[in-house]
């Protein structure tokens, strides 16, 4: 069976694709028919949202469901909160094939028991085909607050830089796709609660942290350097990179440092407090290759540098908007 | 197995080495790294920077983004603008603003199919799922880039497609380093030889050159190890042509890719090339046998007259005359992601490279 | 694009396309510019998805080693 544009029409095939796709595997208790779901809350939040499309829905280590979970949680995670709700609007391209869509609802059920977030609002539409690329999910997350105080604009002098694992996976695994490679890895696409959770509940001084998505560890650095006003300076021959990744960069010319994450961050601690960051991370499984990879060198400037294999130190330049590969 | 070749030990040893025989020479040398895989090298690697006061390495005219002309660009615009067309070509070349500084990419946001291509052989799949539309590939590139084009028009002749066009801007090497070498351009030492241009042509095509060459890999040993060539050669007062590359390049160099290259093109009287100007038999262009292919000859387009920006300086910066720091809009106005001059767009364009990996100093 | 790292045969197929592989990273790739053809195995150079030479591995491991020899080797003669 096809998504048609009947079953956007609110009426009796509406109901039935939400029953027999949404609430089959996404009902609880606070899911409810009506206009607004009602809740209490007490004490600080942390609110987020986000829109996610991804060609091709499903890729090697994810979809767009575990995309989207994930991508919230680690919004609200990174902020020191640990999340509870969420909500999502899903526009689906006519002609989404039922199956497609129930794997996706499926994987965002499993994702969301790993964190324990709960869907308590969702809604769906039904666009003509070619008005959208198979479906597009928008989420909101919300999440109590449970360390306060980290921040892009934190970073302090002296700060030690870590990022949690190898970079540059999401990426090079759905642009593998578009051209037709085939690659030795999956997407780093996870929710990072369960890493960052045994983090705000031990005693350390947390600055920042941040997850890395699009533009990846280079435009990460480069926005916390300017919100925290701090030159940053990181070694290359420290960041994690693996092979696959490496491989893939140098066939099309592009730099792994700004290739998407989906389920790794960078976070950013005093020094004294970086042995026991780094015992904890190396204790679960998603975070067991972090690493430290540079420092917080200056206060009252901004910029990002990185040190080559050979000595050398160059900038670390933003992102470009659309990474294009090189001819020669 | 894998085959690593990057190696911190030797490039740090061999610099030392380097350093001492620019010492024993007396005097700091000018190399001409020819090729944009080069300079992206020695840029990505900081090679100009370890040998920074030694060796100056001056980037010349082998990116084949930034050589393309901005008539060239126009042309590319104004056939994507064409009703009904699918454009393809090669990553960066998107990026090159035309006049009114313009670019692919632009043309695309306005609702024009325009696409990159990782091979050539793609715009095939392209035109035959797509038989209503003309397909036209915008074939850039050095000696390197030919052949993989003359295997495309061969299979579309085979094929019989109706549908698939070919813009050959396809440049030669020698001629390009012979005007370097008869501007009076600042003095050079040496040049490092392209590595995958001489795997098609072999070195044969170096031989009337007097000047030290050294053909080079792509590795940071690789370009030392070219350097210290060079520098022998300039100790022993020597000026020859010299192959680093053994693993890749051969004297004869890839004769089938030289045959596909003879079937398929001819020599063009004379070729514009961004900075450059016209150069005289220094580009080809699809032959007679393949001329139901050649774009230029089936369609008729109306090219703007070019214009550049007046401050400019990439004309002088691909051959080598001055630095992009030299620039007064580099950095400021002209940016990687708003580029106005080709060099700034390629990531192996000078301007580019130079923006991307500036050197920095820090007091640490 | 000017790879510089070699790309090992997988995998043959018709027309001349082969499956190459890149430190984990495989894709098709044309071997219409080479003559005589390469075996499953065998280290090509890539450009724009086209194998243009054979490379051998102990080639390109030797060209490593014999510039750590010259290394050497002009050390031996300052001393
Ligand atoms: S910096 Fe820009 S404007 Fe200046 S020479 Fe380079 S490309 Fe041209």
């Amino acid at each position: 069976m096809y998504v048609k544009l009947s079953h956007g029409g609110g009426a009796k095939e509406t109901r039935e694709l939400i029953e027999k796709i949404f609430l089959k595997h996404l009902k609880n208790e606070l899911l409810s028919n009506e206009d607004a779901t009602i809740i209490h809350l007490d004490g600080k939040f942390a609110i987020s949202t986000d829109s996610f499309t991804v060609n091709p829905i499903f890729f090697k280590g994810g979809d767009i469901g575990k995309l989207s979970v994930a991508g919230i949680v680690n919004d609200l995670s990174v902020m020191g909160a640990k999340p509870l709700y969420m909500s999502m609007g899903f526009i689906i391209e006519e002609g989404l094939s039922f199956e497609e869509l129930e794997k996706i609802v499926i994987s965002i059920k499993e994702e969301a028991q790993k964190t324990g977030i709960k869907l308590i609002a969702a809604d769906t539409k039904v666009v003509p085909k070619g008005l959208c690329d198979k479906v597009y999910i928008n989420a909101a997350g919300i999440g109590k607050v449970i360390k306060e105080g980290i921040s892009a604009s934190n970073l302090q002098e002296g700060d030690v830089i870590i990022v949690s694992g190898p970079i540059g996976n999401h990426g090079a695994v759905i642009m593998a796709h578009r051209n037709d490679f085939d690659i030795d890895i999956d997407s780093d696409c996870a929710s990072l609660w369960e890493a960052i959770e045994p983090l705000l509940k031990e005693d350390i001084e947390i600055h920042t942290m941040r997850d890395l998505t699009r533009g990846g560890l280079a435009s990460a650095l480069n926005e916390l350097s300017q919100s925290s006003n701090v030159e940053i300076l990181i070694r290359e021959e420290d960041v994690p990179i693996e092979d696959p990744v490496r491989g893939f960069c140098e066939i099309l010319g592009i730099e792994p440092f700004s290739l998407a994450c989906e389920g790794t961050f960078v976070m950013s601690v005093p020094k004294k407090d970086v042995q026991k960051t780094l015992d904890i991370l190396k204790n679960q499984k998603l975070t067991q290759k972090a690493k430290v990879i540079g420092e917080v060198i200056k206060k009252g400037k901004q910029g990002v540098y990185i040190q080559t294999l050979y000595g050398s130190i160059r900038y670390l330049e933003e992102a470009p908007g659309e990474l294009l590969p090189r001819i020669c | 197995m894998k085959m690593n070749l990057s190696n911190k030990d030797i490039v740090l040893k061999a610099k030392d080495k380097l350093i001492k025989k620019v010492e024993k020479l007396g005097r700091p040398i000018k190399i001409m790294e020819f090729c944009g895989g080069h300079t992206h090298a020695i840029m990505r690697y900081a090679i100009d920077k370890l040998l920074d006061g030694y060796v100056e390495f001056i980037h010349g005219p082998g990116c084949p983004v930034c050589v393309a002309s901005m008539d060239r660009i126009d042309l590319a615009i104004e056939l994507a603008k064409m009703p009904n067309v699918i454009f393809t070509t090669y990553g960066d070349l998107l990026r090159v603003p035309g006049s009114y500084r313009k670019s692919l990419l632009d043309i695309r946001s306005e609702g024009h199919d325009v696409r990159s291509l990782y091979s050539c052989l793609d715009a095939i799949d392209i035109a035959i799922k797509n038989k209503d539309k003309n397909v036209i590939f915008f074939a850039i590139g050095f000696e390197t880039t030919t052949p993989p084009t003359a295997v495309l028009l061969k299979k579309a002749k085979e094929m019989k497609l109706k549908n698939l066009f070919v813009v050959s801007n396809h440049v030669m090497t020698p001629p390009a380093i012979r005007y370097i070498l008869n501007a009076g351009i600042s003095h050079i030492d040496g040049i490092i030889g392209p590595g995958h241009v001489s795997v098609i042509t072999g070195m044969k095509i170096y031989k009337e050159f007097d000047i030290p060459i050294v053909i080079s890999g792509f590795e940071a040993f690789d370009i030392l190890k070219s350097v210290n060539m060079i520098l022998d050669q300039l100790i022993n007062h020597e000026r020859k042509v010299e192959n680093a590359y053994t693993r890749a390049v051969t004297e004869e160099g890839n004769k089938e890719a030289q045959k596909l290259i003879e079937q398929t093109f001819d020599v063009r009287d004379t070729f514009n090339w961004r900075g450059i100007g016209p150069l005289p038999k220094s580009a080809l262009k699809i032959n007679k046998d393949y001329e139901m292919f050649d774009a230029e000859k089936v369609f008729d387009v109306k090219l703007p007259t070019s214009k550049e920006h007046p401050l400019c300086i990439c004309p002088k910066v691909i051959v080598g005359k001055a630095k992009p720091t030299d620039c007064k809009l580099f950095g400021k106005l002209c940016t990687p992601e708003n580029p106005i001059g080709s060099c700034m767009v390629s990531s192996e364009g000078a301007c580019a490279a130079y923006y991307k990996y500036q050197r920095v100093e820090l007091c640490m | 694009m000017c790879l510089a790292i070699p790309s090992k045969i997988v995998e043959i197929l018709d027309n001349n396309i082969a499956i190459v592989d890149t430190m984990g990273v495989r894709r098709k790739a044309s071997l219409e510019l080479l003559n005589p053809k390469p075996k499953v195995g065998d280290y090509v150079l890539l450009h724009v998805g086209f194998a243009i030479e054979v490379l051998s591995e102990e080639d390109a491991l030797e060209s490593l080693k014999l510039f750590e020899e010259i290394l050497r080797y002009e050390d031996e003669l300052k001393q």
